[in-house]
């Protein structure tokens, strides 16, 4: 899809007569703070749509009131063009939820937890299938407490599921798990979303919003600050420059991270990389020229969905495999 | 916070999910016994070193002709209803809070209420075993006169049990963490088993201690059972105070109950 909005919140609305979610001018302050700042979007029915921000950015408060946890104290949500709060039976047999930070009884078994999460729902999965999907196959009769951290993880997915959801919800799913089970919960998402159902994903991870999402949101301090494919946001955010080379002498970065065109600089053994936008070429080689170093063996390169995750909210992702 | 959001009662999960819930709740029970040895095991303990004890089996003038044995009996039923409802229910309930276990069941067509609602089954399962079993061991084993009045004794019971669980609910309510119900749950078990008479009957105390346990819900309670054991209706004083227990904690855990 071509880059198309230019504005600061561009809210873009999707083909579908009625969108899996609608939120519109949506704001939730506790005390002082703002969690959630006039934010509104629109997914369309059989997206995989992303919210991706710094930790603190007020993602999970957002989905809270998205599927209905917590009142907002204005804006409207709408999913499959219901009210989560005054149609929550109805909701909650279409939406199906895995919550960050959210246990189960220890010494239960997976399969009788899927059980009982299956009898609250009219059209549930078929629950053997399901267990193989989600390779839990070994582990049926094993207690909660005995599952590894993937392991569980693939349940709460599970029991996000076995309602046979047409939304599905999964905040931070893949935090804490190791590079493969990470892969494979992707692979996963691939695979709910073939059989027609929309996800709405929570993360802070660039890789996996750059792998999954078919659009994303860019929340920071409680606001959208953009909204649209990965491709798109990083070529609008970015510009997609970058410079890498080796200078001729050392040099204190605040030469080159002083210039309006420099976003950041970053070391590799002896060479240098330079992130930034507009004439960033031209800025970086005279400005070293001006100072007698000479860059050499210049590459230059685009930048990705992390540069622009950086330049739209001012902090570093988080790095690979890192908690939150 | 929105205790509107959450508090919604009745949910449109087909009919069997509440016994699904309890059936899990039944199992976990059984498989971390805490509550069964809590509730049944130690009462039941103590019922038969109190009943391989001689002098408990003198039949006394102050206990009005009874056995000290078959005095205790009451007491040690309130002794196995306090456990379960003061540190069994809140202990379960505030950690099940904490886990997010509560939060994750109010994301689907399931109330939390309803885990609640299981909980309270099954610790009355549990105190009701215990209650039988006491009861029929004071009177097979240690020969202690069976009790005489029948409805009494089931409203005395069933009206303690109200109390109590409101007193434990109430803490589940208003404890953050499973530590904080922990104590709460012991600073109220000493002075609640204490006027129960566990670590003398009541009877032996002075007057104006007697008085004070009157009006607890334990001492009501054991009032209560002693009559109707000895065959007459409890008086109308032990019952209306555990009515008073009842409703006005079920109100307290009701209004100010936390989902997460």
């Amino acid at each position: 899809m071509p880059p198309e909005p230019e504005g600061e919140t561009p809210d873009l609305t999707a083909d579908a007569s009625t969108p899996a979610v609608q939120i519109t001018h949506l704001r939730k302050t506790y005390g002082q703070v703002t969690a959630v700042d006039n934010v509104s979007l629109t997914v369309a029915e059989g997206e995989i749509f992303g919210i991706l921000g710094p930790n603190g950015a007020g993602k999970t408060t957002l989905v809270e009131c998205a599927i209905g946890l917590r009142n907002p104290d204005s804006g409207t949500v709408r999913l499959m063009g219901l009210d989560p709060r005054t149609d929550r039976e109805e909701v909650r047999q279409i939406v199906g939820v895995q919550l960050q930070s959210s246990s189960l009884q220890s010494k239960l078994r997976v399969v009788e937890i899927l059980d009982m999460y299956r009898s609250f729902y009219r059209n549930p999965a078929d629950m053997n299938e399901l267990i193989s999907t989600l390779g839990l196959t070994a582990k049926r009769n094993a207690y909660y407490r005995s599952l590894s951290g993937g392991q569980r993880q693939r349940l709460s997915i599970a029991l996000a599921l076995i309602g046979q959801p047409r939304l599905a919800v999964f905040d931070e799913m893949t935090t804490g798990l190791d590079p493969q089970a990470r892969r494979d919960t992707w692979h996963l998402i691939d695979a709910v979303r073939d059989r027609g159902v929309t996800v709405l994903l929570v993360t802070h991870f660039m890789e996996e919003a750059e792998r999954l999402c078919d659009r994303l949101a860019i929340v920071n301090h409680g606001r959208i600050t953009a909204l649209d494919t990965p491709a798109a946001i990083t070529a609008l955010a970015a510009g997609g420059k970058q410079v890498r080379f080796w200078p001729s002498a050392p040099f204190d970065d605040h030469l080159l991270t002083s210039l309006p065109e420099v976003i950041r600089l970053e070391h590799d053994g002896r060479y240098i990389t330079v992130i930034g936008s507009g004439e960033l070429v031209n800025a970086v080689i005279l400005t070293l020229h001006a100072a007698g170093i000479t860059a050499h063996d210049v590459q230059l390169g685009t930048s990705n969905l992390e540069d622009a995750f950086i330049r739209l909210t001012g902090q570093q992702p988080a790095a690979k495999g890192t908690l939150s | 916070m929105n205790a509107s959001s959450t508090r919604t009662l009745p949910r449109t999960a087909p009919p069997g999910a509440l016994g699904k819930i309890v059936l899990n709740e039944a199992r976990l029970a059984w498989r971390v016994p805490g509550g069964l040895v809590s509730g049944i095991g130690i009462p039941v303990v103590l019922l038969v070193i109190f009943g391989e004890l001689p002098h408990f089996h003198q039949h006394l003038a102050i206990y009005g002709g009874d056995t000290e044995f078959e005095v205790y009996v009451p007491t040690l039923i309130v002794f196995s209803i306090t456990m379960l409802a003061l540190w069994g229910i809140p202990n379960q309930l505030v950690s099940y809070r904490e886990q997010g276990i509560l939060r994750r069941l109010s994301t689907t067509p399931a109330s939390p209420l309803w885990l609640l609602a299981a909980q309270v089954v099954v610790q009355l399962c549990i105190t009701v075993t215990g209650i039988v079993v006491m009861i029929v061991l004071s009177v097979t084993a240690f020969s202690a006169t069976a009790p005489r009045n029948y409805g009494g004794l089931i409203l005395s019971i069933a009206l303690c049990i109200a109390g109590l669980f409101g007193i434990g609910l109430s803490i589940a309510a208003v404890a953050r963490t499973s530590g904080g119900a922990g104590n709460l749950g012991r600073v109220a078990f000493f002075p609640l088993m204490f006027f129960a008479g566990l670590w003398d009957p009541l009877a032996n105390m002075p007057q104006w201690v007697q008085d004070i346990g009157h009006y607890t819900p334990v001492g009501a309670a054991v009032e209560a059972l002693q009559d109707s054991a000895q065959g007459t209706f409890p008086p109308f004083a032990p019952l209306l105070t555990m009515v008073g227990y009842a409703v006005v904690f079920i109100i307290i855990a009701w209004r100010f109950f936390r989902w997460e």
